[in-house]
């Protein structure tokens, strides 16, 4: 069995964002960047099945610029036995990514196809579903638990409600909560050895797929801060001002 | 158990601008040389934080093509200032009345984290292995107590000190020579100067507390290329600091203060001292309207010549603010950094090639500029001892009217850690509360750094009597922790009526300061688990 492990390059999640003077998008530049954590958690997932004996081969896949390669360095790292790194720039919207990502699976032909549930940056939460429409596979979204059938897979998924647990027949679209495992690090030898693994490099072109973003961005604006609370002296002053001012009573 | 092990020439321990100028110059010298860089940040330059108005003298050495090669040293120096600051005055003192080591129209406003992501670039192009996230916390000795490398942290560890289901052992990398890089208080170098006895003859190494601030301001109050520096308010006349104000590129201004962690007052708070500073109306109208979007803090070394320690040892060197090469009147400590680690790698390629001894480092260290740099400074921060007006008087005939040739040295008397006077005897400073808009306080500073620890590992500030900050520094010293430490770690808390000490050490922005000043040197840093700590971005 084959898995095919989207990952994307993300900026890290301990940096506070910061939106750019002129509103055009967020600042980017010198900041810290690292893998989307739940993508983490669907490579330690495929890990595993592959650990298990249940799986042959790990694909480790990303989108974006050069620097998106080390996104796939690191899932080579943890145990991922080849790369492909889809060059592209700029804002890659989930349908492009969904596409793109179909094109693949059409080459590689893999068993399954794992990520993570939404990606940290734009929190978009489509790309597997889009993927599982475009190729008309089964879906398991918000994966907490997987157990590896013979042709099948049994998922826990996280819901509002609760733990659902499915069935999908496989090939099958897998997204990842981050509840699912605990990634492990990267050892130093291993770091080494990740070098040697190789990265096909191919571009959104090649693939034939347009990643001409379809939303124009108009703006991009700071949450609006909080203002600082006020005192009151008595029941009937927080009353009044909650009728009248807050209006919410 | 047994680790496993990985063998190098060379092992670099701090990707900071000594120890990548050392990688590099040595594999110019010889690309056939293995080496490997250890990194304790998540990535290069993110434990980086300096002001930094940067000579290029080393630079010009090491890459005479840096233009061409696209280094981030883009913004000169265009326009000087130097004010003595009063509670709401300001005497500006001619420039051609400072001494020349701190004229700086040749120099360049740099961030040097992103100079270090730049050299860590050049550093790869030559072969050099770099790996962040791999803190050495540990150094490896052969029989003949030589040293034979060093031992990276084990992940995945519980606060318990059991291993958890991710745990991932270190590992050992043996060298022929491990040269130490990183930066000020290291807390191997720290072990390996008082193993070997390196400081012995050496005056007590002296430290100061360095608080910076990245602010974005509009383009009226904006002047790319001003560096402005200021002594006197809001600190007293017997305690050694004063400010840095970089107006850098992108409408940027790199804010910052640096104090002697040699103060006397247990009250005094560098964080606070910082936040004053700013309401000061010189320092307020260039900050009117703009948004502060980065914090950090990390202690430097001020006691140049008289303290730097013997450099090398059997097996190893030690580099950069490791050993202390900051030139203190100067202000700069990254192209004494960079030439020193360079001189380091001339010695390890003479000693790989023909044997020659390590002790050469001390020689060839001595025919460097850096050398000279350091012996005309020697006597500028002992002076100060006399508090600032004598101070600067001194200086300024030793550096205008002798430059730096007085035919004696002044000596560094005692450790900053001695310096604290009793609380009861020190004037209680009341600092003003935070206006949130000019001044904040430690915790939306501290987030500003993007610092963090993984939850569940232990504490990584070790005290050697747990019970000594309550039994004796509160009623002493009102426990100076809670004040010295810029990003909040340590707290007395009171619970039932019963004072505790707590430790936030997933706070810790890895300055060193609590290890440096704690009066009985109670608190020991060591490394966390690799990639936490702050995420500076352009510091």
């Amino acid at each position: 069995m084959k898995i095919l492990v989207a990952v994307k390059r993300v900026i890290d999640y301990n940096v506070q964002i910061r939106v750019k003077e002129d509103n055009s998008g967020i600042v980017t530049d010198n900041v810290k960047m690292s893998t989307n954590p739940p993508d983490d958690n669907a490579i330690e997932e495929a890990v595993k099945i592959k650990e298990s004996g249940k799986a042959t081969e790990i694909v480790a896949i990303t989108i974006g610029d050069d620097k998106a390669q080390e996104t796939v360095r690191k899932a080579l790292a943890v145990g991922a036995d080849r790369g492909i790194h889809v060059k592209a720039d700029g804002i890659i919207e989930p349908l492009a990514v969904s596409k793109i990502l179909k094109a693949v699976v059409e080459k590689e032909k893999p068993d399954l196809v794992f990520m993570g549930k939404q990606a940290i940056d734009d929190d978009c939460n489509q790309t597997g579903q889009m993927l599982a429409a475009l190729l008309n596979w089964p879906q398991a979204t918000f994966a907490s638990e997987i157990n590896v059938k013979d042709k099948s897979l049994e998922v826990t998924r996280e819901v509002d409600e609760g733990l659902e647990t499915i069935e999908v027949n496989i090939p099958a679209i897998v997204t990842c909560d981050l509840r699912l495992n605990e990634p492990r690090y990267a050892s130093l030898p291993n770091i080494m050895k990740a070098k040697k693994k190789p990265i096909d490099q191919m571009s959104a072109t090649d693939l034939g797929v347009d990643t001409k973003p379809r939303i124009e961005q108009i703006k991009v604006e700071e949450p609006p801060k909080r203002k600082a609370g006020i005192k009151v002296a008595n029941v009937a002053e927080l009353v009044n001002k909650l009728k009248n001012e807050a209006k919410v009573i | 158990m047994s680790r496993e092990v990985m063998e190098y020439d060379v092992v670099i321990v701090g990707g900071g601008p000594s120890g990548l100028s050392a990688a590099i110059k040595l594999k110019q010298l010889n690309s056939e040389i293995n080496i490997c860089v250890l990194e304790k940040a998540s990535e290069i330059g993110a434990h980086i934080l300096s002001g930094n108005v940067f000579e290029t003298k080393a630079l010009d050495e090491l890459f005479p093509n840096w233009k061409e090669l696209n280094a981030p040293v883009k913004t000169k120096v265009t326009k000087e200032k130097f004010l003595f600051l009063g509670k709401n005055k300001a005497l500006s003192w001619p420039t051609w009345l400072l001494p020349k080591v701190q004229k700086n129209h040749n120099n360049y406003i740099i961030s040097l984290a992103n100079m270090c992501r730049w050299l860590a670039e050049q550093a790869e192009g030559l072969g050099v292995e770099i790996f962040p996230g791999f803190p050495a916390s540990e150094i490896i000795y052969n029989d003949d107590g030589s040293v034979k490398g060093v031992a990276t942290q084990d992940m995945g560890i519980d606060k318990q000190g059991n291993k958890k289901d991710s745990f991932e052992s270190g590992i050992e990398l043996h060298a022929k020579v491990t040269v130490f890089a990183e930066g000020c208080r290291g807390h191997l170098g720290k072990q390996l100067i008082s193993k070997f006895d390196l400081s012995k003859g050496k005056d007590p190494q002296q430290y100061g507390i360095g608080l910076k601030e990245i602010w974005e301001v509009n383009e009226k109050q904006h002047d790319e290329g001003l560096v402005m520096h200021t002594a006197g308010w809001p600190l007293d006349n017997q305690t050694y600091g004063g400010s840095f104000m970089y107006h850098a590129e992108n409408k940027q201004i790199f804010l910052g203060y640096v104090i002697g962690l040699d103060y006397k007052n247990p009250h005094l708070s560098p964080f606070d001292e910082f936040q004053r500073f700013k309401t000061h109306p010189s320092i307020k109208k260039y900050l009117d309207g703009g948004k502060r979007i980065s914090y950090g803090a990390r202690a430097l070394i001020e006691g140049g010549l008289q303290s730097l320690p013997q450099m090398y040892m059997p097996g190893a060197l030690l580099v950069g603010c490791d050993a202390g090469t900051l030139n203190m009147p100067k202000i700069k400590g990254s192209h004494t950094a960079m030439k020193s680690g360079m001189i380091a790698a001339e010695t390890i390629f003479e000693h790989l090639k023909d044997k020659k001894p390590l002790s050469i480092y001390e020689d060839k260290f001595k025919n460097s500029w850096v050398y000279e740099e350091l012996y005309a400074a020697r006597n500028v921060k002992p002076s100060f001892n006399w508090g600032l007006i004598l101070g600067i008087i001194f200086t300024g005939i030793d550096q205008i009217l002798f430059r730096g040739k007085l035919p004696f040295t002044l000596k560094h008397k005692n450790a900053d850690h001695e310096a604290l006077l009793p609380a009861d005897k020190m004037p209680k400073i009341e600092y003003p509360k935070p206006d949130n808009i000019i001044t904040f306080d430690k915790t939306s500073s501290v987030y500003l750094t993007g610092t963090n620890h993984t939850e569940n590992q232990p504490v990584h500030l070790h005290l050697k009597n747990p019970d000594l900050p309550i039994s004796f520094n509160i009623d002493k010293y009102d426990e100076p922790a809670q004040r010295y430490c810029p990003a909040g770690v340590y707290e007395v808390q009171k619970e039932n009526e019963i004072l505790k000490f707590v430790i936030n050490s997933q706070n810790c922005i890895h300055c060193k300061t609590c290890d440096i000043k704690e009066p009985s040197q109670n608190i020991n840093w060591v490394t966390p688990e690799g990639g936490g700590g702050p995420k500076y971005g352009n510091m």
